[in-house]
């Protein structure tokens, strides 16, 4: 339902999300919840994937579970805002660990926000058009 | 050439020069700067042991028995290597007891007892006598011969003289005089006679040196050396004879090994030995170089014996020269004036260095030990109120030296003539012998006792009476001499010199051997059969243990009274004089920061005891302790209260013992905490982490429900089958929560030991095969391929039944979960081991990484690779599973490589009863 297109110059109409997160379950609401809200979804289910789809396909977020295999997601964000070409990226740690350290461990770490689960699909969206901008919505109504 | 006052003159001149040296050392001695404080003087002084007895009497000896002289030599040389176990504690008890006598030491080691003291000096006395009348014999005869010069002719032959013109007495006096002025300068007795010291080792050079010099001219002089005399004497058949170690020897081995034996007690309780080695004792490491020199010394005065004694028998064949004149009469012969007046000096020497401190010995004795403590106990003599007794003290012992150089004397006119010089000594050395037990035993057994002791000494006395002194006296014709011949009223038995038969042995063995008996066992059985009273034992502590005492004051705590310290100075003024008396207080106080007198001042136990120990220095132990009862009103401590400060100390070390103990087992117990708090701090850390492990696992499946909630609340258009799809994600991941919540809380009761365990007998197969029927389907479902490997009949064990099916639920549930996708393929088997049944569960899975094998078993550890399916699972199976395999005592692991497959174990140990059957 929501057709991502490449415009010349390199960006994107429809915005680009990736999922990262190891339990299937909350993926598919993720999922299905993102596109209904009009924004393209890519998956990935562990820390190296992750890594891996970023590279491929340079979302311009990322909804990051921090206990993932392989790599978890504090590591993830690190890879990532050690890259100067991925700094404009947008990450968004989800974690059912909500301990203040652990929250401030994934900000200091360079992530736009922490979300403990579980959320409201209401606000994390509110979030999500906050972080990208009015214009993704329009793109994809 | 020699006229009679040539000889007087010499020997005036040479006590002048005794006396000079004396009174340089005493002079010396009062500025500090003492001469005596050297091992040598010491080691030179204890060379009083070699008497005009030995100057004289060796060579006599010798010329009758040959090398029957030596054990009085021997016997010295042995002992003396013990004195640093002996004689270093005698001097350390008797220092600090401030002991003034041999029968000072033997009172004061059992209860300070007066009785036992005036015995020992009593014993001292009639027994040192006669040694002393053979020091005036030897002064007077050699003088006679000396005067008969260039004749040599017998004093014998002369016949008895008048007593008026008697040399003896005349020496007798002389010494008496001498002595006087020698050893009574001083009242305190237990502090060091300085100048006697000095002259003592003077004299101990100038008896070495005349006999020496007499020596080397018998063998190199008249002869050619040692071996041209003992050539000579070999010429003759009855000298030959004598040669042989033990021929010359009346009683052969025995009355060699027993003159040893007497002469090793000589050498430490002779009075004047006692006097010189204890009580003029000012160091006790000059012991050190005395156990050497001394034996050193020993040699050097008997290495000419033997020629002289050979000597002379060949100059005179006759018999008609006294043997004992040998070291006299040889020079004479020999014209050789200057030469006998030397030996003369030399034999005046070791006579006088003898009497003088044996008369000083024993007037100390006889002065604080026998006549002090009766004088104090006589009420009419109202002698405890006079002012100043120190004019009678004095008096005493002057008129004791005079007494008994008159005794001597006395002994010499009844006795003397009738034995050889070294007879005469020898009575005296079994004499002294009988202190022996009472003071060895004294020192090292502190079972020891005052009755024994007194039993011991008094048996032994008389022993020693019956047999030597007795037969003294019959053969100088003062008693009927059928007495040695056929016994008193002719019992045979009975005879003074063979008592009960026991022949064929020399008077003096036959004596110690009978004196021995009767001393020892009377001491021991004594001691053994009475008690201690509490004097007693607390002085048989004090010096048993003398090594082991710390510094004073110990003894001060075995007295408990009150007493007023005017008192006490007026006691100590009465004996040592107001100037003495007060130094000695004085001394005491300033060592407490006081001055006398000061009301300050205390008359508390450590001041008495200081008082009591001044007084001891002065009239000995027995007396003092009479002295000061006098004065204080004392509380006699019971023999309970004296063990109980005796214990006191060994309680206090076992206190310390006990508080080091305590201490370490405290940091033991603190070393525990912190191991205990780490452990609790880990334990902490553990449940915050489970606690964090649970919610995360709990918040996962809520993470999903919420979710798919609100967005099927929110959104009404999701199509039918999305909804369905949803709802049926809410509905499993309830049941993940429900399931979950169920394990954590069985966990906890588990963990807890609250779980109930309903034990039965089982037959596996059945459990196994019920189980598999349950889950059939799930395996159809997920087309799995379920193997089940069952043997015909298994031995039951027993355990709780549901339980185990939860573990094999687990087991089965886990293998579908992780075996191959496509073609999985699961297999359960059993089987009956030895002591146990064996069950195994195996998939053909990716298996498990060595490193996971075992922490797979822990709460909330899953496998690790999930690239794939993320598989459900709360991660307490295994963990519950393996509590519950341990609980009935089985174990359970898993095999696998990665790759191939895994399987998992456990056992359940077969039931006690083999007779058990299945169902």
């Amino acid at each position: 339902m929501t057709v991502s297109a490449l415009v010349p110059g390199g960006t994107h109409v429809t915005k680009r999300i990736l999922i990262a997160d190891d339990e299937p379950n909350i993926v598919t609401a993720l999922e299905f919840l993102l596109q209904r809200n009009g924004y393209e979804v890519l998956l990935a289910r562990d820390g190296e994937t992750t890594l891996q789809q970023v590279e491929l396909h340079r979302p311009d977020l990322v909804l990051l579970d921090v206990m993932m295999s392989v790599k978890s997601g504090y590591e993830v964000c690190q890879r990532m805002r050690e890259r100067a070409e991925w700094q404009h990226i947008k990450i968004i740690m989800l974690s059912a660990k909500g301990r203040e350290a652990e929250v401030n461990k994934g900000l200091s770490l360079g992530a736009d926000l922490y979300v403990t689960k579980p959320f409201s699909t209401k606000e994390l969206v509110a979030k999500i058009d906050e972080l990208l901008g009015s214009a993704a919505k329009a793109g994809g109504a | 050439m020699l006229q009679g006052w040539v000889i007087v003159l010499t020997s005036f001149a040479y006590l002048g020069l005794l006396f000079a040296i004396a009174y340089y050392a005493d002079q010396r001695a009062d500025a500090g700067r003492s001469v005596i404080a050297s091992p040598y003087i010491y080691s030179l002084s204890l060379g009083v042991y070699a008497t005009a007895w030995t100057f004289y009497g060796s060579v006599g000896r010798a010329a009758a028995d040959g090398v029957g002289f030596l054990p009085i030599y021997i016997g010295p040389t042995l002992m003396i290597a013990l004195w640093w176990v002996v004689m270093r504690k005698i001097i350390r008890i008797s220092k600090r007891n401030r002991i003034t006598s041999l029968a000072d030491f033997i009172a004061s080691r059992y209860g300070k007892s007066a009785l036992l003291g005036g015995l020992v000096t009593v014993i001292a006395v009639v027994g040192i006598i006669p040694y002393i009348s053979l020091q005036l014999k030897a002064v007077s005869s050699s003088f006679t011969i000396l005067l008969q010069y260039p004749q040599v002719i017998a004093p014998a032959k002369l016949g008895a003289m008048p007593i008026l013109q008697d040399t003896a007495l005349g020496v007798a006096l002389i010494l008496a005089a001498f002595t006087i002025a020698f050893g009574t300068r001083h009242l305190d007795a237990a502090e060091h006679h300085e100048g006697m010291v000095a002259a003592i080792a003077f004299e101990s050079l100038v008896k070495l040196l005349a006999f020496l010099s007499v020596g080397a001219f018998v063998t190199y002089g008249i002869y050619d050396g040692f071996g041209d005399v003992f050539r000579r004497a070999a010429e003759v058949p009855k000298l030959r004879a004598m040669m042989a170690p033990l021929e010359g020897v009346a009683g052969g081995y025995a009355s060699w090994m027993w003159l040893t034996i007497l002469s090793m007690m000589a050498i430490m309780f002779l009075p004047r030995q006692f006097q010189i080695a204890v009580i003029e004792n000012v160091d006790e490491k000059h012991l050190n170089k005395a156990i050497w020199l001394f034996p050193l010394y020993m040699i050097a005065i008997n290495v000419f014996v033997l020629p002289i004694a050979f000597g002379g028998l060949l100059h005179f064949p006759s018999g008609s020269v006294d043997a004992d004149t040998f070291v006299l009469t040889l020079p004479m012969v020999e014209r050789h004036e200057l030469l006998a007046l030397l030996v003369f000096i030399g034999g005046l020497s070791a006579a006088t260095g003898m009497v003088i401190v044996e008369t000083i010995a024993l007037s100390t004795m006889v002065c604080n030990d026998l006549l002090m403590p009766i004088l104090l106990r006589l009420p009419w003599l109202k002698l405890t109120q006079r002012r100043d007794l120190t004019g009678l003290l004095l008096g005493i012992r002057r008129g004791a030296i005079v007494l008994i150089l008159l005794l001597g004397y006395v002994y010499f006119r009844l006795a003397g003539e009738a034995y050889a010089l070294v007879s005469i000594g020898l009575i005296s050395f079994a004499a002294v012998a009988q202190f022996a037990p009472a003071v060895l035993g004294g020192i090292f057994w502190k079972g020891a006792t005052r009755r024994g002791a007194l039993f011991g000494l008094l048996a032994g006395f008389c022993v020693w009476s019956y047999t030597l002194l007795l037969p003294a006296f019959a053969r100088s014709g003062w008693l009927p001499i059928g007495l040695l011949e056929h016994g008193p009223f002719g019992i045979g038995l009975l005879n003074p010199q063979q008592l009960f038969g026991l022949d064929r042995l020399d008077h003096i063995t036959h004596a110690m051997i009978w004196s021995m008996i009767a001393n020892i066992g009377a001491y021991v059985i004594g001691s053994l059969s009475g008690t201690q009273s509490a004097d007693e034992h607390r002085q048989a502590s004090l010096f048993v243990d003398v090594f082991r005492q710390g510094g004073g004051g110990r003894e001060a705590r075995f007295w408990r009274g009150t007493a007023s310290v005017p008192d006490l100075y007026r006691v100590l003024a009465r004996f040592l004089g107001s100037a003495a008396a007060e130094a000695a207080i004085n001394a005491h106080t300033r060592s407490k920061g006081l001055r006398y007198p000061d009301e300050a001042l205390q008359a508390d136990a450590e001041f008495v005891h200081h008082v009591e120990m001044q007084l001891a220095g002065a009239i000995g132990a027995a007396s003092a302790r009479v002295m000061v009862a006098s004065v204080v009103k004392e509380e006699a401590l019971t023999i309970e209260e004296v063990r109980e400060i005796l214990d006191e100390a060994s309680q206090v070390v076992e206190y310390s013992h006990r508080l080091e103990q305590k201490s370490r087992e405290l940091e033991a117990a603190t070393a525990e905490l912190r191991v205990a708090n780490e452990r609790l701090t880990e334990l902490d850390r553990l449940k915050d982490d489970f606690i964090s492990t649970v919610t995360h696992e709990l918040r996962t499946p809520l993470t999903s429900i919420r979710a798919f909630s609100e967005m099927l609340l929110d959104d009404p258009e999701i199509e039918l089958a999305q909804r369905k799809k949803f709802l049926g994600i809410i509905t499993k991941e309830t049941e993940r929560l429900s399931r979950l919540i169920n394990q954590v809380l069985d966990l906890a009761k588990i963990e807890s030991g609250a779980a109930e365990w309903q034990e039965s007998g089982i037959d596996m197969r059945e459990l196994i095969a019920d189980t598999v029927a349950g889950m059939s389907q799930l395996f159809k479902e997920k087309n799995i391929l379920l193997e089940v490997d069952l043997p015909e009949r298994v031995p039951a064990v027993t355990a709780d039944f549901d339980r185990i099916v939860q573990v094999v639920l687990n087991l089965l549930s886990n293998a579908m979960k992780f075996c191959d996708q496509g073609h999985g393929r699961v297999r359960i088997g059993l089987s009956a081991q030895k002591t146990d049944l064996q069950v195994a569960v195996c998939d053909n899975g990716a298996g498990i990484a060595a490193a996971d094998q075992v922490a797979i078993f822990d709460k909330f550890r899953q496998g690790g690779d999930t690239l794939t399916d993320k598989p459900q699972g709360s991660g307490l199976g295994l963990h519950i599973s393996r509590h519950i395999v341990r609980h009935f005592g089985g174990r359970i692991w898993v095999e696998s490589r990665h790759g191939e497959g895994a399987c998992f174990y456990f056992t359940l140990p077969l039931a006690a009863a083999p007779a058990a059957e299945p169902q």
